[in-house]
């Protein structure tokens, strides 16, 4: 089973959450944490596992062969992105800008873009126990995130079976990073703060995960400031509100040392424990 | 000598527009007919990525020796421009094109 924790706004608490739960969880049975935020993981802060497995992760861009090509222009034209120009007689390709559909590689009529493996990021896999923690890495100055989260989940699928619980923690925002990370989840917790700007990317967050069909509850966090907005609008909404963490001074100084929270903090403990619960309800309907 | 002007409008007084890849106009001046003519690039707004070579791409086809801008065009279009050899000016963000234009005879805009 697939659980994605995601939220619109950045800083809210994906992370807090993901590692709280994860660990909390694999008291209980085997869990799976991956960090999909392959712009800035963070969660192997939180987690000492020992490391298992490493590899490069590589993502397929045409390189020119300039030898065969007849200056036909059809890679530039198949191109959404941008990615191939053609200026004069000199075909350009963008490795950032490309996002390696192999479409003008394959409709090449002379074969002149053969695509060729680049290196995107690199993935380590880490064991703690029962919790075992999946982290990417995308390179600094690549723009596309979108294929090392998808070869994170695809690493994911391989090594663990669905009987295990899988935890993504996803990057924040709901742009196309975020909908990689939530699209193969049977569950997507949103975690927001009761602000007006937690509210407004909250209802972002919302109307993305409805356009793809995802059941998804909400976790309210730093629970006690800001207003009641959040509560008005998940009451219309008809949205589960099924956890809140309340605000407190000590949650913010144990996660700054880079430690879980739920074995020194009832409150998070308590919180952690009734969206456990929750999910342990949802996979047995689920089954 | 041509010389390429990114605008948010298709006048002399028009205000220059600072971005170079999703900029609404070309403005292209031709200093030896002294005429003026426009290229109208908002289609660019419907493209997500790789706005800044497809507009320096479709700069390249006036052949000017000159581009006046506001903050520079990014990498992969530098990359593109390069190719044309042409001179880059910016800082012209903030004027209208005249002035810009005034800027650039002064010698008081910076080179890329």
């Amino acid at each position: 089973m697939k659980i994605a924790i995601a939220s619109g706004k950045g800083g809210t608490g994906k992370t807090t959450l993901s590692t709280n739960l994860a660990a909390f969880m694999s008291q209980f049975g085997q869990v799976v944490l991956a960090d999909l935020d392959v712009e800035e993981p963070n969660s192997g802060l939180f987690i000492n596992g020992e490391l298992i497995h490493q590899e490069d992760t590589y993502k397929m861009i045409p390189e020119w062969d300039k030898s065969r090509c007849e200056l036909c222009g059809n890679c530039q034209a198949v191109c959404n992105f941008n990615a191939v120009l053609q200026m004069g007689k000199t075909i350009m390709v963008f490795p950032q800008l490309c996002h390696g559909c192999y479409a003008c590689s394959e409709l090449c009529p002379t074969g002149s873009l053969p695509m060729k493996q680049k290196k995107m990021g690199e993935l380590r896999s880490f064991r703690a126990d029962n919790l075992s923690l999946v982290e990417s890495r995308l390179i600094v100055g690549e723009e596309q995130a979108v294929p090392l989260i998808r070869q994170t989940i695809d690493f994911v699928d391989t090594n663990f079976s669905e009987e295990v619980t899988q935890i993504f923690d996803a990057p924040p925002g709901t742009s196309c990073p975020v909908i990689e990370a939530t699209r193969d989840a049977d569950l997507v917790v949103l975690i927001t703060e009761p602000t007006p700007f937690g509210l407004h990317d909250l209802k972002l967050a919302v109307e993305t995960i409805r356009q793809l069909e995802k059941k998804f509850v909400v976790v309210v966090n730093r629970h006690g400031i800001g207003d009641d907005g959040v509560d008005h609008y998940c009451r219309e909404e008809n949205i589960r509100v099924i956890a809140r963490i309340p605000n407190d001074r000590k949650i913010a100084e144990t996660y700054s040392r880079g430690e879980l929270l739920y074995p020194t903090i009832p409150a998070v403990r308590s919180a952690v424990e009734t969206i456990a619960d929750y999910i342990g309800e949802f996979k047995r309907e689920l089954k | 000598m041509k010389i390429i002007f990114t605008t948010k409008g298709t006048e002399w007084d028009s205000a220059m527009d600072p971005r170079f890849g999703r900029t609404e106009f070309f403005l292209i001046y031709d200093e030896g007919t002294d005429s003026v003519e426009t290229y109208d690039n908002r289609a660019i707004e419907n493209e997500a990525h790789g706005a800044g070579p497809k507009t320096a791409q479709k700069l390249a086809e006036y052949g000017a020796e000159v581009l006046i801008t506001g903050n520079g065009p990014g990498g992969n279009a530098a990359a593109v421009l390069q190719r044309t050899g042409i001179e880059i000016l910016v800082g012209a963000g903030d004027m209208t094109v005249k002035e810009a234009h005034e800027a650039y005879k002064a010698g008081k805009l910076k080179k890329v």
